[in-house]
């Protein structure tokens, strides 16, 4: 039967794209709250201020698709620092209410202030003519957008490993993920070993929105609106852990992909169904500490 | 020092010992200072008469506030998806009406409150045994599944364009519906009422103590033999209930509903009430929600990106300088005049 294998194929594909655009964005989210168990819902913020960034950056100043996508990864990476600094860290031992209210204050403010400046349009991006139409890969064409961000994902999931598994860099943060005062007191500054995550997750956040505009298109409520999947990526993986969010990111990728090609009414019923499925029966996550 | 304490020390806790006495047998009689929010709700039905349908809105709002301060403010359950419970309530009265015609308004009421209750028992029994990121996200995802079945069933629910054009009999088959909403307003005024006064018996009961015991240590509370899970499940029942209430009186008073009752945002906007006038004060439901109706009305008529920036600088100004709310504002000003008369 050709055609479904030709339809599993697709959503195998398209699936993997989704997730691989669900990892890139939700890694920092987890990594910091696995390091200060801080609940951030303004990391949607900083994706979508990535994006608007990487709209500038192509349709006003001229810059290429992928050295923009560069550019503002760093951009945010730099400005979530004060952020961080003046802040968030006042309120790292606060309750989580109260996490979550300022962060909720600062994506609401970050909304508007995008909608002042872009209005409540969705925006697109121009691209570069290697990543428009088709690529052929023998058996069957796939699209090329997708198939740069599988292979993308696929490169920062590589040097994302290395950097865990294998730096000095590395081992500090897992210590201090597994045992913060432990760490602390064999003389690591986790003060700032997470300003340093936190800043290269907002990045990476970042890098994600300036993907996703291709894929969802770019308003001001992108914020918020993926910010509830983000978050799920994180709860379903397990806080802090990188294997987890990649698993969580294909789980739910895949299912949600799945979903929507063969019950398009459904629409996003599946992703919250496998999260309520999966947290109820491992309440930290794939790879979480209970 | 030593010497002074020995001396002082019998002397003192017995005095503390009976002025904490005092305070808990006082706590629960009636002040005269809570009769102002009621006197200026009447009030307000004098004085602003064409606003009577904006002023029905603010009391179903104050409602839904308090049930969320019952989990919130005195269980302290952190959820991000009460406004399921509220779109329950909403589409019971609604569905009622459209489809099986079930338009007499005040068992509407108790309906809602059945079916919200039920469902916030069941959901309740399951997710109540977990907290922090994996409460906030199961939460969250019941509210968005029920609307995700919503429109799935779009047949039923109307879909995103909602339930329009409902009819409610006339209350108790003689006050009949006026256009500007005067019957609304009193016969909400007078469900809050009732709601609040049952709110208020909760939370100076033995249950209430339990709840606040639990908030504040949830280990103790094990420790000491309290049914922690039955407890938190009976709370997020009742308040489960009352939320269905509100979304009933919602759905009422404005003759429509539609599925954006379980969006995220109105979860997000009725925490923000609650915060903003005060968790765990009972009162603070009431400010909050007249608050931010208010200023919501006001300002985002001239413009909704300065509203919504505004409210998220309240929120984080909230968090960092008044984390105990508009009504926490208030007991300091108050202390502070006591102070200065005595000395």
């Amino acid at each position: 039967m050709p055609h479904v294998a030709n339809i599993a194929v697709s959503i195998l594909f398209d699936g993997l794209a989704y997730a691989m655009f669900l990892f890139i964005t939700s890694v920092g989210l987890s990594v910091t709250m696995g390091l200060m168990n801080f609940v951030n819902l303004a990391h949607g913020a900083f994706a979508m201020a990535g994006g608007y960034i990487v709209v500038t950056l192509t349709r006003t100043l001229g810059i290429d698709f992928v050295p923009s996508l560069i550019i503002a990864s760093v951009l945010v990476g730099i400005i979530s620092i004060p952020f961080e600094r003046g802040l968030y860290r006042r309120l790292y031992k606060a309750t989580d209410l109260e996490q979550v209210l300022l962060t909720i204050g600062l994506a609401f403010m970050a909304i508007a202030t995008f909608t002042y400046f872009y209005g409540p349009i969705p925006k697109s991006v121009p691209l570069p003519t290697w990543l428009q139409g088709d690529i052929n890969l023998g058996f069957r064409a796939f699209p090329s957008y997708r198939a740069f961000l599988i292979v993308l994902g696929v490169i920062l999931i590589v040097v994302l490993w290395y950097v865990f598994e294998r730096t000095n860099i590395g081992a500090k943060i897992r210590a201090a993920v597994d045992n913060r005062r432990m760490a602390e007191s064999v003389g690591i500054n986790v003060d700032r070993l997470f300003t340093l995550t936190f800043a290269v997750g907002s990045g990476l956040a970042a890098l994600g929105g300036g993907l996703a505009i291709q894929l969802f298109g770019l308003t001001p409520y992108f914020a918020v609106l993926y910010l509830v999947l983000f978050l799920i990526v994180v709860a379903v993986g397990g806080l802090g852990s990188l294997k987890g969010t990649l698993l969580a990111a294909l789980v739910l990728g895949v299912f949600d992909t799945a979903g929507k090609y063969l019950f398009a009414d459904a629409g996003g019923f599946f992703i919250y169904a496998v999260t309520v499925v999966v947290l109820l029966i491992k309440p930290a996550g794939f790879y979480g500490r209970e | 020092m030593a010497v002074s304490n020995t001396m002082t020390a019998p002397a003192k806790p017995a005095a503390s010992r009976e002025e904490a006495a005092s305070f808990l047998i006082k706590r629960h009689r009636f002040r005269a200072a809570e009769a102002l929010p009621w006197l200026i709700a009447i009030a307000v039905y004098f004085i602003f008469p064409d606003r009577m349908t904006f002023g029905s809105q603010v009391l179903v709002m104050i409602m839904f506030a308090l049930s969320l301060d019952l989990i919130l403010g005195y269980a302290g359950i952190v959820t991000l998806g009460h406004a399921a419970f509220f779109g329950i309530g909403a589409y019971t009265v609604g569905l009622g009406a459209a489809k099986l015609g079930w338009t007499e308004p005040v068992s509407g009421l108790f309906a809602a409150a059945i079916v919200a209750g039920l469902v916030g028992f069941m959901t309740g029994w399951f997710l109540l045994r977990y907290r922090g990121l994996t409460l906030l996200m199961l939460t969250l995802a019941t509210a968005i599944m029920l609307q995700e079945a919503g429109n799935l069933r779009s047949d039923l629910s109307g879909g995103y364009d909602g339930l329009p054009g409902l009819t409610f009999d006339p209350l108790f088959g003689k006050f009949d519906y006026d256009l500007y909403g005067h019957t609304y307003y009193i016969y909400a005024l007078v469900a809050l009422a009732v709601v609040f006064y049952v709110v208020r018996r909760i939370v100076y009961s033995p249950f209430g103590a339990a709840l606040t015991g639990i908030r504040e240590n949830v280990r103790r509370m094990h420790a000491i033999g309290s049914p922690v899970h039955g407890r938190l499940v009976m709370v997020y029942t009742i308040a489960a209930a009352i939320a269905g209430i509100a979304g009933a009186l919602f759905t009422q008073t404005n003759a429509y509903v539609t599925l954006t009752v379980f969006d995220f945002d109105n979860s997000a906007k009725v925490m923000v009430m609650l915060i903003l006038g005060g968790t765990g004060r009972l009162y603070g439901a009431f400010l909050g929600a007249a608050v931010y109706m208010i200023l919501e009305d006001h300002l985002s008529k001239l413009s909704p990106t300065f509203w919504q920036f505004g409210i998220g600088l309240l929120l984080v100004l909230a968090v960092l300088f008044a984390r105990r709310g508009l009504m926490g504002l208030i007991e300091d000003a108050a202390k502070f005049v006591a102070k200065r008369r005595q000395s």
